[in-house]
C-alpha cells in the first residue's frame, strides 16, 4: 500500500511483527500432528515473539511522552479508520509483560494439557495477539476489536480445558466482560460522532463538555471496572480463576486484569478529566472496599486458587487506588503494581499448577507440610508469597509503597484506611505459607521422623500422595520470574524511567483538562 | 430498453422455464441441483454485468439504477449461497425437486423485481410473486414431520394479512395523493405525513406489510414456526433473500417519506426496540437451532431498522452493509445445520454436542458465524453493528442505541450457547455415533472454508462493501 507509514528508528514495523507473529504461529498449529512438536512449536513462537519485542525495551526513548514505533495504514477510509499502532511509556511495559509471560504459559501447561493440544496452542497464541493488540492500538476501534476478540480464546480456555464447573465460570466471565465492554462501544461511537476521529491522541486533545465527559467516563469505567475487576464487579474473577487451567489463570492474572487499569489510564483520565475528578472519590472508595474485602475473603479461603484470586481483587484495588489519587506517585505506583502483580501472581498460579499436578487438589489441607518433600518448590513459593505481601526488597513493595506514599501525600485518611489491607495481605499469605510448608493436614507442625524419603520422591502415607520436587522446566519458569521480583524490588528505576515521561504528561493533561473546564464553567 | 437493464430478470425467467420443463420429465434431484446451481451462478454473473445499467422500464413502474442493481447482486449472491448449502435438496422429496427449484427461482424472481419496483401496484404484485412461490415451497418437505403444513399455513395466513394491511395502507396514500408512483409521492409525502394523520397511518400500514418479509415486530409471528417447519434449505432461503429485498423496499419508502421529521421515526424506533427485545428474549429459551435463528432474525430486523430510521446516506449504507453481513452469517449457520442434519431433520443443541470432534471445520464455521451475530470482532457482525450505531448516534438517537446495545449483550448469551454446544460439552465417554466424523466432500468443505473466510474478511475489510453501499444509496437520494 502506498499510504503505509512507519515512524521509528528501527526501520521496520516492529509492532506489527510482534503483533502478528503469534497469530501466524497459531495458524500453523493445525498442520502439526505430533504432540511434542506442537508444544515446542508453541514455545518457539512465544519465545520468538518475546525476542522480537525486546527492541521495544532497548530502543524506547525514555525522554518523551509521545507514542513511539508508530505505524499507520489506511484501512476503512470512508469512516476515517486506519490501522494505527504505537506505544508510549504506559503501554510498552504491558506489551513486554505480555510477551515475557506467554512462554511461561506454554511451559506451565507442558504436562497439564493432554487433550486437544493443537487447539490449546492455537488459543494461547491467538490470545497473545489479541492482548498485544490491545496495548499497541492507537485508535479506539482497533482497541475495541482486540479487546473483544480476546474474549473468545479466554472463554474457550476456561470452557474446554477448565475444571468441573467450567461452563458456569466461562459463561460468567464472558457475560460480565462482554456486557461491560459493550457500553464502551457506545462511548467509542459517541466520541467518533462528536469529534470525527477514532485516533486516541486526537481524542485526548479534544475538549468535551462536562455532561459528555460524565457519560463517556461512566460508559468506559464500567467496562474497565469489570475487567480489572473492582468491587462489586469482581465476582466473575474467583470463578474464572478457580476453573481455568493454569495457563488460563496466569494469563488472567498477569495480563487480562491489567487491561482494566490500562483502560482507565488511556481513556478515562485524559479524555474525561473533569469527570475523573468528580468520580475519583467514589472510585477510591470502591478501591478501598476492594482492598479490604478482597483481603478479608482471601483470609478465609481453603482453596489455594481462590485465595490468590481474592488477593488479586485486593491488589487490583491498590492499582485503581493509585490511579485515582491522580498524583505522580499514585499513578506510577499503580503502573508498577500492575507489572508486579503480573509477575508475582502469575508465578503463584504457576506454583499452584505445579502442586495441583502432583496432588490433584487445591485444598490447603491436602497440600500441607510440603517443606520436607519439595524444598526447591517451597523456596520459590516463599519468595513469591513474600513478594505478594509486599515484603521490602521485592517488587510489590516498591509499587505498594509508591501508592501509599501518593495516598498519604494527598489524602492521608485514604492511606490510613489502605494500610490494614497491606496487613491483611501479610496475614493471608503467611497463613498460606505456614500451612503449605510446615503444618500437616491436622493443623499441627509435622515431625520430620514420620516421613521416609525415597530417592527424592517423598511419599506421604497420610494422603497417599506422591510428591517430587521441581524439574528443570518448572525451575526455569520460576527462576525467570524470581529474577524480575528482585530486579524490580531492588532497582525499580529502569522500569520507572520508562513510564516517567508518559505519566507526567498524562497528569499534566488531566490537570490542564480540569483547568480549562474550570475556566470554561467560571468556577 | 436494452438487454442489460433486464438481464438478471431474464436469466431468472429463463431458469424458471427450464425448471418447468425439467418438472415435466421427472428429472433426478442431482441434475436439478446442478442446474439450479448453474442458474444461480449465471444470475450472479448477469447481476454483476448489469450492475451499472440504468433506465426506466414498463411505463416508469420499474426503475433500474445502482441502488436496485446492487440489491439484485446481493440477492443473486445470497441465492447462490443458499443453493450451495445442500446439493440436490436432500430435505425435499426427490420426485418434486425440480418443482421445488422452480418455486425458489420464482420467489427469487419476485424479489429481484421488487427491488426495482417504484410503483405501488407493481410493488404489491412483486411481493405476491415472491410470497406465493414460498407458500408452495415451504410445505414441500420430505418425511412425515407434519410441522411443514403448519408452517405453510402460517406463512400463507400471515402473508395474506400482511398483503391486506399493505393494500389498505396504499389505498389511504393513493386516495390522498392520487398517484401510485413513488417518484410523484416523494415530493408530496413528507409534508402530507406531517399534516395529515391518515397519510401517516397509510404509510405505516404499507411499511408494516413489508415488515412481514423482514420478520420484524409486529409482523414477526410466523417466523419461528416457519423456520422450524420448513426444510433446512427452504429455511435458509426464507431467512436470507426476502430480508434483503425488504431492506431495499423499506429504504426506498423511508427515504421518500421524509421520516426523519415526523412521528414516523418514533413509531419505527418503538418497533425496532420491541423487535430486538422480543427476539432476543425469546431466543434465550429455544432448544431447536432453527427456532433460535428465527427469533434471532427478529432481533436482527430491529438492528437493521435502527440503520434505516437513521435516515440519510450513513444510515442507509449501514443498513445495506448490515443485511449483507446478516446474510453471510446466516448462510454460515445454515451451512452447519444442513451438514449436521443431512436428512433434513431439525437440529437441537443435543445434536450439536461434540461437533468439534466430528468436524472441526463445521464447529469453527458455526463459532465464527455465531460470534459474528453476537457482534464480536473481527467477524462481520461487529462492523455492521458499529456502523448502524454510528449512524444512529450521528442522528442523536442515544437512547435507541443504548437499548440496542443492551440487546446485543443479551444476544451474546444464546450465541455463546451455540459455540459452547459445538465445542465444550461432552468431555467424557462420547457415544459411538458421536465419535463418528463427518465425511465432508471437498466442494462442501471448500464452501465451509469460503463462507468462514467471507465472514471474517468482510468484517476486517469493510471498505469495499460499504463504499458500494454508499454509491448505491447515492443513486437513491
Amino acid at each position: 500500500m502506498t499510504n503505509a507509514l512507519i515512524y521509528n528508528s528501527l526501520g521496520y514495523p516492529i509492532l506489527s511483527v510482534v503483533l502478528l507473529t503469534p497469530l501466524a504461529g497459531a495458524a500453523c498449529c493445525f498442520f502439526i500432528r505430533n504432540q511434542t512438536v506442537l508444544k515446542f512449536w508453541g514455545l518457539l513462537v512465544t519465545l520468538m515473539t518475546a525476542a522480537l519485542s525486546l527492541p521495544l525495551w532497548t530502543a524506547f526513548d525514555r525522554t518523551t511522552a509521545d507514542y513511539q514505533f508508530v505505524e499507520q495504514l489506511d484501512w476503512f477510509p470512508s469512516i476515517g479508520l486506519s490501522y494505527q499502532l504505537g506505544v508510549d511509556g504506559i503501554s510498552v511495559l504491558l506489551v513486554l509483560l505480555t510477551t515475557l509471560i506467554m512462554p511461561l504459559c506454554i511451559l506451565c501447561s507442558w504436562k497439564y494439557i493432554e487433550h486437544r493440544l493443537a487447539e490449546f496452542i492455537f488459543v494461547i497464541l491467538a490470545m497473545e495477539t489479541a492482548m498485544i493488540g490491545v496495548f499497541v492500538s492507537m485508535n479506539t476501534v482497533l482497541f475495541y476489536i482486540f479487546w473483544e476478540a480476546m474474549l473468545i480464546p479466554m472463554y474457550l480456555l476456561i470452557a474446554v480445558w477448565g475444571g468441573p464447573r467450567k461452563d458456569y465460570a466461562a459463561i460468567k466471565f464472558f457475560l460480565y466482560t462482554f456486557i461491560g465492554s459493550i457500553f464502551f462501544l457506545v462511548a467509542i461511537v459517541a466520541l467518533r460522532v462528536k469529534t470525527g476521529t477514532f485516533f486516541i491522541p486526537d481524542l485526548m486533545a479534544a475538549e468535551y463538555s462536562f455532561a459528555w465527559q460524565a457519560w463517556i467516563f461512566a460508559a468506559c469505567a464500567l467496562a474497565f471496572a469489570v475487567k480489572i475487576p473492582m468491587f462489586p464487579f469482581h465476582t466473575w474473577l474467583p470463578a474464572a480463576h478457580v476453573e481455568a487451567p493454569t495457563a488460563g489463570s496466569v494469563i488472567l492474572a498477569s495480563i487480562l486484569l491489567k487491561m482494566g487499569g490500562y483502560g482507565f489510564l488511556r481513556f478515562c483520565l485524559p479524555m474525561a478529566p473533569q469527570a475523573t475528578e468528580m468520580f475519583a472519590p467514589f472510585l477510591i472508595a470502591l478501591s478501598l472496599v476492594g482492598i479490604l474485602y478482597g483481603g478479608y475473603l482471601a483470609l478465609g479461603q481453603n482453596d489455594i486458587k481462590k485465595l490468590i484470586a481474592y488477593s488479586s481483587v485486593g491488589h487490583m484495588g491498590f492499582v485503581t487506588l493509585g490511579i485515582f489519587l491522580l498524583n505522580d506517585e499514585g499513578v506510577k505506583g499503580a503502573m508498577l503494581q500492575m507489572i508486579n502483580h503480573g509477575i508475582t501472581t502469575g508465578a503463584l498460579f504457576i506454583c499452584i499448577g505445579i502442586i495441583y499436578e502432583r496432588t490433584h487438589s487445591r485444598d490447603i489441607g491436602d497440600n500441607s507440610a510440603l517443606g520436607m518433600f519439595m524444598p526447591v518448590y517451597v523456596t520459590f513459593l516463599g519468595i513469591f508469597s513474600l513478594s505478594s505481601l509486599a515484603f521490602p526488597g521485592t517488587n510489590s513493595f516498591v509499587g505498594e509503597f509508591l501508592v501509599l506514599m501518593g495516598a498519604f501525600r494527598s489524602q492521608p485518611l485514604v492511606g490510613a484506611i489502605a494500610i490494614p489491607g497491606a496487613i491483611l495481605a501479610a496475614a493471608y499469605m503467611l497463613r498460606l505459607l505456614q500451612k503449605m510448608v510446615w503444618a500437616s493436614s491436622d493443623g499441627h507442625i509435622h515431625h520430620h521422623d514420620e516421613v521416609v524419603l525415597e530417592g527424592g520422591h517423598g511419599e506421604d502415607h497420610g494422603h497417599g500422595r506422591k510428591l517430587w520436587d521441581l524439574d528443570l522446566r518448572e525451575t526455569a519458569c520460576l527462576t525467570f520470574l524470581v529474577v524480575f521480583v528482585f530486579w524490580i524490588g531492588l532497582n525499580p528505576q529502569p522500569v520507572l524511567s520508562v513510564m516517567d515521561a508518559s505519566v507526567t504528561h498524562l497528569l499534566e493533561q488531566v490537570a490542564a483538562g480540569q483547568g480549562t473546564a474550570e475556566a470554561l464553567t467560571g468556577h | 430498453m436494452s438487454m442489460m437493464e433486464f438481464l438478471p430478470e431474464l436469466v431468472l425467467i429463463g431458469m424458471t422455464l427450464i425448471f418447468f420443463g425439467l418438472s415435466l420429465f421427472n428429472a433426478g434431484s442431482v441434475l436439478v441441483g446442478r442446474v439450479a446451481l448453474g442458474g444461480a451462478g449465471l444470475l450472479v454473473l448477469a447481476s454483476f454485468a448489469a450492475l451499472n445499467a440504468e433506465g426506466m422500464l414498463f411505463f416508469d413502474a420499474y426503475r433500474v439504477d445502482l441502488f436496485s442493481q446492487t440489491f439484485k447482486l446481493l440477492i443473486a449472491l445470497g441465492f447462490l449461497g443458499v443453493l450451495s448449502l445442500s446439493a440436490g435438496f436432500p430435505g425435499v422429496r426427490r420426485e418434486i425437486s425440480s418443482e421445488y427449484a422452480m418455486f425458489l427461482f420464482i420467489s427469487t424472481m419476485g424479489l429481484t423485481f421488487l427491488v426495482s419496483s417504484v410503483e405501488l401496484l407493481t410493488i404489491l404484485l412483486c411481493l405476491e410473486i415472491s410470497s406465493f412461490a414460498l407458500y408452495v415451497a415451504i410445505p414441500m418437505r420430505k418425511g412425515a414431520h407434519r410441522v411443514q403444513y403448519e408452517a405453510g399455513i402460517k406463512y400463507v395466513l400471515f402473508g395474506a394479512l400482511a398483503t391486506g394491511i399493505t393494500v389498505f395502507g396504499m389505498s389511504y396514500v393513493v386516495g390522498l395523493t392520487g398517484t401510485t408512483y413513488l417518484s410523484e409521492l416523494g415530493p408530496v409525502l413528507p409534508e402530507l405525513v406531517r399534516s395529515e394523520p391518515l397519510a401517516l397511518i397509510g404509510l405505516l400500514m404499507i411499511l408494516t406489510g413489508f415488515f412481514y418479509k423482514l420478520a420484524m415486530f409486529p409482523m414477526h409471528f410466523w417466523t419461528p414456526d416457519v423456520y422450524e417447519g420448513a426444510a433446512n434449505e427452504t429455511t435458509a432461503f426464507v431467512a436470507t433473500l426476502p430480508k434483503i429485498a425488504a431492506v431495499a423496499l423499506l429504504i426506498r419508502f423511508v427515504a421518500s417519506s421524509g421520516a426523519d421529521t415526523g412521528h414516523l421515526i418514533w413509531i419505527l424506533s418503538v418497533f425496532a426496540v420491541l423487535s430486538m427485545t422480543y427476539g432476543n428474549l425469546a431466543a434465550l429459551v429455544q432448544n431447536d437451532i432453527k427456532r433460535l435463528l428465527a427469533f434471532s432474525s427478529i432481533a436482527h430486523a430491529g438492528y437493521v431498522m435502527v440503520g434505516i430510521l437513521s435516515v440519510g446516506p450513513e444510515g442507509f449504507a449501514s443498513a445495506i452493509y448490515y443485511v449483507f453481513g446478516y446474510m453471510v452469517m446466516t448462510l454460515g449457520c445454515f451451512y452447519v445445520i444442513c451438514q449436521v442434519a443431512p436428512a433434513g431433520e431439525n437440529l437441537t443443541f443435543e445434536g450439536l454436542k461434540g461437533l468439534h470432534r466430528r468436524s472441526p471445520l463445521l464447529a469453527l464455521t458455526l463459532a465464527v458465524a455465531a460470534c459474528g451475530m453476537a457482534g464480536i470482532p473481527p467477524a462481520v457482525g461487529f462492523p455492521t453493528k458499529f456502523l448502524v450505531f454510528t449512524a444512529a448516534i450521528g442522528k442523536g438517537y442515544f437512547g435507541l442505541v443504548i437499548l440496542a446495545v443492551i440487546n446485543a449483550a443479551i444476544s451474546a448469551f444464546y450465541y455463546l450457547k451455540l459455540v459452547r454446544a459445538a465445542y465444550a460439552l461432552p468431555e467424557n465417554e462420547p457415544a459411538a455415533e458421536e465419535r463418528k466424523g463427518f465425511a465432508l466432500g471437498l466442494p462442501v468443505a471448500a464452501f465451509g472454508v469460503f463462507i468462514t473466510a467471507v465472514i471474517l474478511a468482510s468484517g476486517l475489510f469493510p471498505e469495499p462493501i460499504v463504499a458500494m453501499a454508499r454509491e448505491a444509496v447515492g443513486a437513491l437520494l
